[in-house]
């Protein structure tokens, strides 16, 4: 076995939590696995939509093109706030590892919440504002790339604020057991991913669209 | 009160991560909002930021470890990108191609 004696040997890829009881430690490593082989699959699919709005982007068939209907305040705003909650849920790992209490669980826990619905709210109110001013889908094929890309990201940041709700509620009512870790370290490879999508869209869409 | 050096090494690793990130995220703005360079280098540096700050959250967020073990992860993550790489390299070689053929 690799790794030296005194310090616990990586399970998986991602914060291990450690002192797992030894029953679960092949439930652990095959459960995190699996969940990696969905992140992957889930990149996949995003790194081809970013293809198709490379692809697109130049095909603006008259109407504005993507780039000339959002602000760098907005972008600015959106990506702070999914980065701020990627380090709050790393003080919900950091917490549920070093066996901190239920409530500081939750606290950190809802702050990601928030965070996450203060970028949700961003991203409505930008597309609300590109809808009023006549910036739809249908109008290009790069204006379609555009709101197939970031919608799909914005629904997985849903996604995951429903599962945040989820945790909370499986922690209010069973405790921080085993199979709870289990999903809160689920819960936290997809936020982080997330995150790390935004980046790429974040650096792909808006900040190459204002270059102009 | 004596905080724990693993509680403390794992603390730090995090706020190191999001002290990087947020240094890389606003090199990227700046660039764009200063017009620091012309649109072609623009891009380019955007571009080698934001792939710096990815591997800044693979390492500091999601703890992917090139040491010790959990290697068949880091197999997994390597693979899925590279064949990220081949699809949307691919991808947008042929059709930029076509295009530049069709003009």
């Amino acid at each position: 076995m690799p790794g030296s004696m005194n310090e616990p040997e990586l399970l998986h890829a991602g914060l291990n939590l450690g002192n797992h009881p030894p029953a679960m430690r092949q439930q652990l490593e095959c459960s995190i696995f699996g969940f990696w082989v969905f992140l992957m699959s889930d990149a996949i699919l995003f790194a081809l939509l970013f293809a198709v709005f490379g692809t697109a982007i130049q095909n603006t068939a008259g109407a504005p093109s993507p780039g000339s209907a959002f602000k760098i305040s907005a972008a600015g705003r959106e990506t702070f706030a999914l980065l701020s909650s990627s380090f709050t849920y790393g003080m919900v790992s950091i917490c549920l590892k070093h066996d901190a209490s239920r409530r500081w669980v939750g606290l950190w826990l809802a702050i990601t919440f928030c965070l996450g619905a203060w970028f949700l709210d961003g991203e409505v109110h930008d597309f609300l504002k590109m809808f009023h001013d006549g910036v739809t889908p249908q109008r290009s094929a790069a204006l379609s790339a555009f709101f197939v890309l970031v919608g799909t990201h914005g629904l997985h940041v849903t996604a995951g604020m429903v599962w945040i709700l989820l945790m909370g509620a499986q922690m209010a009512v069973y405790g921080i057991d085993e199979r709870v870790k289990i999903n809160f370290i689920r819960l936290g490879l997809f936020w982080h991913f997330l995150d790390l999508v935004w980046v790429a869209i974040f650096s792909v869409v808006y900040l190459r669209g204002l270059l102009g | 009160m004596r905080i724990p050096a693993a509680l403390r090494g794992d603390f730090i690793t995090y706020v190191a991560g999001y002290l990087l990130a947020l240094v890389l995220t606003g090199a990227a703005f700046a660039v764009v909002d200063f017009h620091l360079a012309v649109p072609a280098t623009g891009f380019a540096l955007v571009l080698g930021l934001g792939f710096l700050q990815i591997i800044v959250h693979m390492r500091c967020f999601l703890h992917i470890s090139l040491q010790r073990s959990a290697r068949s992860d880091l197999m997994l993550v390597l693979f899925s990108a590279l064949i990220i790489a081949l699809m949307v390299g691919g991808t947008l070689v042929i059709l930029f191609n076509l295009r530049m053929r069709m003009m």
